[in-house]
This record gives structure tokens, sequence and C-alpha cells, in this order.
């Protein structure tokens, strides 16, 4: 079973340049997570997971490649709607850590 | 390093002299020059071929050359090593040697000692390599000699939850376990360690475990199936070898245990007031003839739990040297013993004290039995739905399929939340590594996935052709260091598994690679 094919759109209209995440985040979104990031911009940085319902391993690796480059970059990352699962995967993996997750967009952007 | 060769080249002196066909054929046994033997700094210090007769030298070697009857030596000299000597007689025409002779022979060991020395390495190599070979060969054979024989199954009783674990050492020790049903309908549990490692500890191990099988049927008292198996084999197997063996025989009614211990490590049962050995004295079988076993008793009491083990869990070394000792396993069974799991507790702990550089020495072996505690066991009798078992192609991305079918299968078995979702993304990651790692994604090979309800949890098998989980993906993932570029941003597949679920089993069986992770049923522990 091939799961839901990964794809993004990013939108500005906020101020905040926001990364809406769509299908599965695993290695068939590495190259689309690559341009996502690519056409984000240079400002800080909002990831949404509302339409992401699987993330494994692979997916994870990805995502901490794009905050290592986030970082390196000096751009901050926040991450909204996710399920309380991932929360608690970015919990355990500490993620959390360096990717202040919110409850969705709204809450994201008026953290700032 | 100890030199040989250093034989007499009688040939060689006939052939720089005026020969007698007699004289050439005359053996001479080689002398042997120890390394601390004063001929050999003396020869390694030589310029050239060495007159016995003006050497004085208090030399074992010295002695035998000269009733020998050797009148001249030319050292072999390779990089500044002895390799050997040209022991030369007395010229056949009973003339002194030449200084000619002696330039031409100290020319001659010039030339031919690197040549020697270089066919001395390449004998020495090819000998090291078909040692490897024979060694890893026999290893291969041991450990499926092992693997034939170790039950396939766990056996299923009424009201106990029985777990086994075996992780045999690179080397292969004689490790092994056993359940023995019995005509009365009491079962027999069996650890025993035989000594020595690689294939004769494997067939001695065979033969134990069939002359245990083979006692078990006709002597229902475990002192006297040891006392029986110890006649056979002090007969059976080698004079420096024997084995250590402990059977238990369960009543599954009752819990009443009736016990003898062939030398073997005391098994440790965890009740509510503490840690019990169960103590009973006996030789070690194999060792001699005619000898008696103590038959003790006990009682598992529901909620109790048993552990059997093999010394390889308590001899293990920490990288500080320290071993892991009685009393951190008692320690252990203490505290988990009352919970689930306690063969994957007392394995976490080893590998930590151990770490994760090391090389393990023995075998690992454990049996715990663990009575129920009577809810448990009614919950067991009110509903146990089927097992359900399917295979996918190891094609990337099909751990999907197995998260998804696995998710509806335990949902089936009453799991559900956050427990499903964990045990969901376990199930895919197990699926994932058995795909890519274990079947290197060969859409020929399948993985083979089983979820089964037992009276307190899930139990999700996955199971691949490969050889066991890949060193490289056990490093802890670290997100500072992962974000500093120092680590690889992947890896994060096993450390999901087990902060997923409630315990992970990993191991080989038949052949196979098996991971089996487990998600314990809420209100039950």
């Amino acid at each position: 079973m091939p799961g839901t094919p990964f794809d993004y759109t990013i939108d500005t209209e906020s101020g905040s340049t926001i990364i809406r995440l769509s299908g599965d985040v695993s290695r068939a979104a590495a190259e689309m997570l690559d341009s996502a990031y690519g056409d984000s911009g240079h400002g800080p940085l909002i990831l949404d997971f509302a339409e992401v319902d699987y993330i494994n391993s692979t997916g994870i690796a990805l995502l901490v490649g794009l905050l290592g480059k986030a970082r390196a970059a000096g751009r901050a990352v926040k991450a909204c709607s996710l399920t309380p699962h991932y929360v608690e995967i970015f919990n355990i993996t500490r993620i959390a850590d360096f990717m202040a997750i919110y409850d969705d967009e709204q809450a994201a952007v008026a953290a700032g | 390093m100890a030199r040989t060769l250093r034989r007499n080249q009688k040939p060689v002196a006939e052939s720089l002299t005026a020969s007698t066909p007699a004289s050439a054929t005359m053996p001479v046994a080689p002398v042997e020059i120890a390394d601390h033997d004063p001929l050999m700094g003396y020869l390694l210090g030589a310029a050239g071929p060495v007159e016995i007769a003006k050497v004085d030298l208090d030399s074992p070697a010295l002695r035998q050359l000269r009733a020998a009857d050797i009148h001249l030596v030319v050292p072999l000299i390779s990089q500044g090593e002895l390799i050997g000597t040209l022991n030369l007689g007395k010229r056949l025409s009973d003339q002194p040697y030449s200084s000619d002779d002696r330039k031409l022979l100290g020319g001659l060991a010039a030339q031919v000692a690197p040549a020697i020395r270089l066919a001395q390495l390449v004998e020495q190599q090819e000998a090291e390599a078909q040692e490897r070979e024979r060694i890893e060969q026999e290893l291969r054979v041991a450990a499926l000699i092992q693997q034939t024989l170790l039950p396939k199954s766990l056996p299923a009783l009424t009201g106990w939850e029985i777990d086994a674990y075996y992780r045999p050492a690179r080397a292969v020790g004689g490790d092994f376990y056993d359940f023995i049903s019995m005509t009365d309908g009491r079962m027999a549990l069996v650890v025993g360690d035989v000594t020595d490692k690689g294939v004769p500890a494997a067939l001695v191990m065979a033969t134990t475990r069939s002359t245990l099988r083979a006692a078990a049927q006709h002597r229902m008292d475990p002192g006297r199936i040891l006392a029986e198996a110890n006649d056979v084999l002090v007969e059976e197997i080698p004079p420096a070898m024997f084995v250590t063996c402990l059977i238990a025989v369960l009543e599954p009614a009752t819990g009443e245990l009736t016990f003898a211990n062939a030398g073997h490590n005391l098994p440790y049962v965890s009740t509510s007031s503490g840690v019990v050995e169960l103590r009973a004295t006996g030789m070690p079988l194999g060792l001699m003839a005619g000898m008696n076993y103590e038959v003790k008793q006990a009682r598992l009491a529901p909620g109790e739990t048993m552990l059997l083990s093999s010394d390889g869990i308590v001899e293990s070394h920490g990288p500080d040297g320290q071993m892991f000792g009685f009393e951190r396993l008692m320690a252990i069974v203490g505290d988990s013993g009352a919970s689930r799991n306690l063969t994957s507790t007392v394995l976490d702990h080893l590998d930590r004290f151990c770490g994760p550089n090391h090389e393990q020495e023995d075998d690992v072996t454990m049996v715990s039995i663990r009575r129920l505690s009577s809810a448990a066991t009614s919950a067991e009798a009110f509903e146990a739905p089927p097992t359900v078992e399917f295979s996918v192609p190891s094609t990337d991305g099909n751990e999907r399929d197995i998260m998804e079918r696995v998710a509806v299968a335990a949902a089936d078995m009453g799991l559900a939340g956050e427990p499903l979702e964990r045990l969901k993304t376990a199930s895919s990651e197990a699926g994932m590594n058995a795909i890519e790692h274990g079947n290197r994604s060969n859409p020929d090979l399948e993985v083979r996935v089983e979820v089964r309800r037992t009276p307190t949890s899930i139990l999700v098998r996955i199971e691949d052709l490969g050889s066991g989980r890949d060193p490289a993906t056990t490093v802890t993932p670290d997100i500072e260091a992962k974000l500093e570029g120092l680590q690889s941003p992947r890896g994060w597949g096993l450390f999901l598994i087990e902060k997923m679920v409630d315990s992970v089993r990993d191991f080989n069986q038949d052949g196979r690679h098996v991971v089996e992770i487990e998600m314990n049923l809420q209100g039950e522990t």
C-alpha cells in the first residue's frame, strides 16, 4: 500500500512563512521537503502538520535535517497541528526542544 | 616467537665437498635453538659461518650440534631475525673448511635467507587463513545444531506465561533449554550449560537433551531423571567435559514445583516477600557415575515468577571489568519479577551494563515462568481471539500496509487510543527494518507478521530472512549531535520502537530474524 503522497503549499499572507504539509512524511517526501524549504525564504518558519497523518523514522530524519539547516541559517522553526501521538514522538525524540509546538496555525503565528 | 627450522643441511655440505653417496643420505636430527639459548645471540651477532669448535658457550643447542658432529653453522638472518641455520658436518676430505668455502656459504646464506623467510610467512598466512575458515565453518555448524534442537515454540499452559530467551555468543557456547511435556500432564523445564564451546559442546548438548527427554518419559522424579542422564553421559561424553543442568517439574494446576540441580545456577523466584533462591545439591552431569541428586519442592503462587538462567548473564563483564554478578540479577528479579517481561528487563539491564561495544563472552539463556493471577487467567478464558497472520512482499513502503493490518487486528483484540497509535508506529518501524535491512528490499522475499493476543497484551511478531539488527543502527540517536551534523540525521527506527512499546525482543530462530514487540493491555501491568 503506497500511502498518501506528500505535498506542500507555502503561505506568507499572515506575515509568517507557513509550510502546509500534507500526506506521508516518509522517504518519498525527501525531495519535496527540500524544495519546500528552498522556497520558504529566509525568515522564521511554521510547519503545519494538519494534513499529515503518518510520519515514520525516515520522515523524522528529514525533519531533523531541515531543522539543522534552518538553525545553521539562524531561522526559528515552529510546528503546529500535530496529532497527540506525533506530539509525543516529537517529545520523545526531543525535536520539541528545538521546534516549539503549537495547537494550530493561529497560535503559532500569534507566538511571533 | 619460537623459531624452528634449523634443520641439518647435510646435502648442502655434501654438495660443497667431494661427497660419497653413503654420507649424503646420513640423517641428522634437526637442532632447535630456544629463544633464551645464548647461541641465539651469538649467531645473530656472527658475521658469517661459525665454527662450532671455536664457540665456548653454556648452550643446550651447542651441545646438540656437537653431538650431531656439526662443524660449521651458517646463520640464516633476515631483517635481524635468525630464521634458521645451515648446519654442516665435517668435510668428507676431513680437511677444515677453507676461507673460500666459508665465503661461498656466507654469500649463499645472505641470498637464501630472505627467500626462506618469505616462504615461511606465506606458509604461516595460508595456515592462519585455513584456520580462520575452519573456525568459521565450525561456528556455523555449532549454531545450526543448537538452533535445530532448541524448542521452536513456547508451550501454552493455561494460567501460566512462559518465556524463553537464547542469544548465542559468537563462539557458540553449549547453553540449552527445553520444555518436556510429561505423560501425567506435568511439564519439565530444563536449562543447561555444557562446558566448552563450538561443535563439541553442541554435540554434547544434543546428547544431553535427548538423554533427559528419554529419562523424563520414564522417571517422574527430577532427581532420578538427572541421575539416569548422568550415568548415560559419563559413558558418552569426553572426560574433560561436563554439563550443568537444572530441571524443575511443574504441576500447572497447583503451581507445585519439584526440582533437582546438577551444579547449575540457582533459579530465582520473585515472591511478595522478596526473592527466593531454589537450592538443591548435586554434581554436574558426566563427571562420575552413580551420583544422587537432591530433590526439593517449592510452590509458585499466583503472580509469582521463576527465572532460570545460564551463567552467561552473571559472568558478563562491563567495560570496567566488573562482573554482572548474582546480586544484580537477584535485585532485578526482585524489582521486576512481579511484572511481565522479566526476560527482556534482565536483558535491558545486561546490555546497558555491558555497554554498546561489548562482544558477548558466553551464551545468554533465560527461561521465565509466571503464574498468572486468577483475574488474568479468567480474562484469557473469557476472550481469546485467534492469532492474525499475514505476509507482505519486501517492497519499500509496504511497512504502511503492515501497520494498517496490525492496527485492525490489534483493535479487534482490544487495543485502543494512544497505545494503539504507539503499536502502529512501532510495527511500521519494525516492518521497515525487516523490509529494508532484513530482506534488503527484495520483493521476492516476504516479511511475515503475526499478531497475537496474550492474556495481558498484544504481541506482534515480525520475521525477516536477515541475520539480525545492523549494529550501526543501535547507536542511541542524539538530537543535538544530529543538528550539529555530528551524527547522521537518520537512525531513529529502533529508538522509536523501544520507546513506543512495553517490550521489544530481537532474536534469531530457524534461520529467520524475529522482532517481537509487545504492548500491554490497559488496566493490566
